[in-house]
């Protein structure tokens, strides 16, 4: 299979080079098929096996119950904590806008794809901020930018402490709760930057409704 | 001026990493390229492939047996697509259409990873697994033959012209490389949150009474390889922006140090091959001056945040994700479009419009700095041969590189390489915004139109796969244009390269004399990024100007 062409010779004919072509090609395939066998069966199922044994509950998807416990199967499951949900009544902390499906819809992850320059996000970042002026009773200015534009993938299960904040005291007038516990409850969900300096403060969504969830039952 | 700071923080922890790894990678990766030995799961292997991996081949033959094997790749992943409603684990999803498959199999052979369709939704976990997963692996091990291929005919001097053996080289970059470096990278993701399962999507009732898909899937083993072979194919539409591919701000961080891993670590294997560190230390200089100004642009863009919409906002924050916010996809975006990645952490289509052109600008480089595994240091190393021909032109002598003498045959091979990826990209653009077929695709006219349908070809020409993703790609027309371009795109400058190393390898070195360039010099480096912004400049102004250059003046 590795017959050589030597640079001296003039010219093979064109039969002799298909020739060639050709069981280079069978050699490839046999190649690729041990290599499939490897790298396509071997080790994700060896990463598959490991993964299960240790770290089962990030390899399920990090999936919560109701009562805010890990759990691996998806029948005790209310959601993922790494997959924003669509939350819409007055009593729940909202996520972000999302381009995904509806909203939030899992099989067709999606950003909108909207250019910085375009009307029609334009007319929607408007819309979303009198929306949110007017459910959270703040000023046009005090709208953060995450509650204005939509996410990469329109799962983020994050919103910026800023937009927690200004949706506490509605939260806490709908739930009969004070607006210090309900600050609290967002204090603490709150995370910082890993190590200080990688990516951005954030509040996971699903965890604070979940606080609030487990508070009022 | 605390968000700069941690901006800096940020890139500088990636930084620290890269310059610790890439010594002990390089060395490594020169002991592998270089090994006379098999291991004994090789010499197996090699048994039942039944090729002769000892045999030392011409650049002929080596190019035969890479299209061989490119062909047979391409075959099987077409079949697979083509029947992938008929294999188990295909979670009820149809077979690809002739158009689509033939897309999706050249682009992930091409180590392209272009993708027309949406991971969830189009396609099944063997397919993923056994058919475009191989492929990120094996991809990038050809990239990594071919450059060792070509550091190879430096090192030789007046042999007949033997380049090594493409098995071997290939068999050896999968197992002794990438694999292992994969499988820890994979349990790295697994503990922070990506998925790793068999299981199919799912309803589940949410918190708040609603319907919502669980999804499943073997994700982490994917994700691991194509970040490290530069391949970039999401498992998911959203790609690293989804929170089951990307979950944290750290696993960002490994993920772009990933991509930029072995990039960054080939130029010292270079140095080595050759016989002089030096040499490989001034292409890490060139490429890390490139990718230092690339990530500091997009930075700049993104959280400064210019532009109707995110000066509307109050930031660029549309098509990103809260816990990477902009810095973080900024760094990402340049790394993955300068590395022929194209995995994105955001939505490239909603970068400002500064922002979105330094991306686009770092795949018209030619996807050099560092760019992908292999094509980024063999793309440098054309270029190299180009400023030392430019040099030798000003003070009138023959040009040489590492001791070969660059001869009008050489650079013949050099100039068509150079042409190679303009071409594509260019006569593709324009086919495209001159038929229905083509202009029907853009989600936004005017400029950012424009930059949609460019984008796309450079990401295809230039094997990156990241897109303006508003561009509905999808369609025959598309696919089948822009298969074409990720296949001339990859192959052809392949082959010039293969046919360069040969030459090079059977010519003799000549000794150094007080005539010839050192190329290991501060001087030499900014000749050598100095040309790579030239011969990019020159050539793709026009098309700049008409899309995101229009667009940051409006």
């Amino acid at each position: 299979m590795t017959a050589t062409r030597p640079r001296s010779r003039p010219r093979y004919s064109a039969g002799s080079d298909t020739v060639a072509f050709v069981r280079q090609t069978w050699a490839g395939l046999r190649v690729l098929l041990v290599l499939t066998v490897v790298l396509g069966f071997a080790y994700p199922l060896a990463v598959t096996g490991i993964a299960q044994i240790a770290f089962p509950w990030q390899a399920h998807g990090s999936l919560v119950s109701s009562t805010g416990e890990r759990v691996t199967s998806r029948d005790d499951a209310v959601g993922s904590l790494l997959i924003g949900q669509r939350f819409d009544g007055p009593q729940w902390f909202h996520p972000r806008p999302s381009a995904a499906g509806d909203g939030y819809d899992t099989l067709a992850s999606a950003g909108s794809n909207l250019g910085p320059l375009n009307e029609s996000l334009l007319a929607a970042v408007a819309e979303r901020r009198s929306a949110v002026v007017e459910q959270e009773g703040i000023d046009q200015a005090d709208v953060p930018v995450d509650a204005l534009t939509a996410s990469a993938s329109g799962l983020d299960p994050d919103i910026s402490p800023e937009y927690a904040r200004v949706q506490v005291a509605r939260v806490a007038r709908e739930r009969g709760l004070s607006t210090d516990d309900v600050r609290a409850l967002v204090d603490d969900a709150t995370i910082g930057r890993d190590l200080g300096v990688l990516g951005e403060p954030r509040v996971n969504v699903l965890r604070l409704n979940l606080a609030l969830h487990t508070m009022g039952s | 001026m605390s968000a700069t700071w941690t901006a800096i923080g940020q890139v500088g922890i990636v930084v620290l990493v890269l310059a610790a790894a890439h010594r002990p990678l390089g060395d490594y990766l020169f002991r592998t390229m270089t090994a006379t030995t098999h291991l004994a799961v090789e010499r197996a292997g090699y048994r039942i492939m039944r090729v002769d991996p000892d045999a030392e081949q011409r650049w002929s033959t080596y190019l035969l047996s890479l299209l061989g094997f490119s062909l047979a790749s391409v075959l099987v992943l077409f079949g697979l697509g083509r029947l992938q409603a008929a294999l188990p684990l295909s979670l009820g999803t149809e077979s690809l259409d002739p158009a689509g498959a033939w897309n999706t199999a050249v682009s992930f052979v091409t180590n392209t990873n272009w993708q027309w369709y949406s991971g969830e939704a189009a396609a099944g976990h063997l397919f993923q697994m056994a058919g475009l997963a191989v492929q990120n692996f094996v991809s990038a091990a050809v990239g990594l033959a071919v450059v060792a291929a070509l550091a190879r005919g430096f090192a030789r001097s007046g042999t007949d012209g033997r380049i090594g053996n493409f098995w071997a080289d290939l068999v050896r970059g999968t197992v002794r490389v990438l694999l292992p470096l994969a499988f820890v990278a994979a349990l790295a993701l697994v503990a922070a949150g990506v998925i790793q399962n068999l299981g199919a999507h799912s309803q589940i009732t949410t918190l708040a009474g609603g319907t919502q898909a669980v999804l499943g899937g073997p994700v982490a083993s994917q994700e691991a390889i194509k970040e490290l072979g530069t391949n970039g194919g999401g498992f998911f539409n959203a790609n690293s922006a989804h929170p089951f591919e990307n979950p944290t701000p750290w696993t960002n961080a490994l993920e772009v140090v990933l991509l930029l891993l072995i990039p960054f670590s080939l130029p010292r294997m270079f140095g080595r091959m050759v016989g002089d560190r030096r040499q490989g230390w001034a292409i890490l200089a060139a490429m890390s001056t490139l990718w230092v100004a690339a990530v500091g642009l997009l930075t700049w863009a993104e959280m400064a945040g210019p532009g109707l919409v995110p000066v509307a906002a109050g930031g660029a924050m549309e098509g990103k994700e809260v816990r990477f916010g902009e810095a973080a996809s900024a760094l990402f975006a340049a790394s993955t479009t300068m590395t022929s990645t194209g995995a994105v952490n955001s939505m490239h289509d909603s970068l400002t419009a500064q922002g979105g052109g330094v991306a686009l600008v770092g795949m018209l480089l030619g996807e050099v700095s560092p760019g992908g595994v292999g094509s980024g240091l063999y793309g440098m190393v054309v270029l190299i041969v180009v400023a030392v021909f430019l040099a030798g032109l000003m003070v009138g002598r023959t040009p040489e590189y590492l001791g070969k003498k660059i001869g009008r045959e050489e650079i013949t091979l050099v100039a068509l390489y150079v042409l190679t990826m303009p071409a594509v990209v260019l006569i593709g653009s324009a086919v495209a915004v001159s038929v229905p077929a083509g202009l029907e695709g853009q989600l936004q006219g005017g400029p950012h139109g424009l930059s949609e349908i460019v984008y796309a070809f450079a990401s295809a020409g230039n094997n990156n796969g990241s897109a303006f993703a508003g561009l509905t790609a999808g369609t025959p027309f598309y696919n089948t244009l822009l298969g074409l371009a990720m296949l001339v795109g990859r192959f052809v400058p392949i082959a010039l390269v293969l046919a360069l190393a040969g030459r090079l390898a059977s010519s003799r070195k000549v000794p150094e004399s007080a005539g010839t360039l050192p190329t290991h010099t501060p001087l030499f480096v900014g000749l050598l990024v100095t040309v790579t912004l030239v011969v990019v400049g020159l050539t793709f102004v026009p098309v700049l100007s008409l899309g995101p250059v229009v667009e940051s003046l409006s």
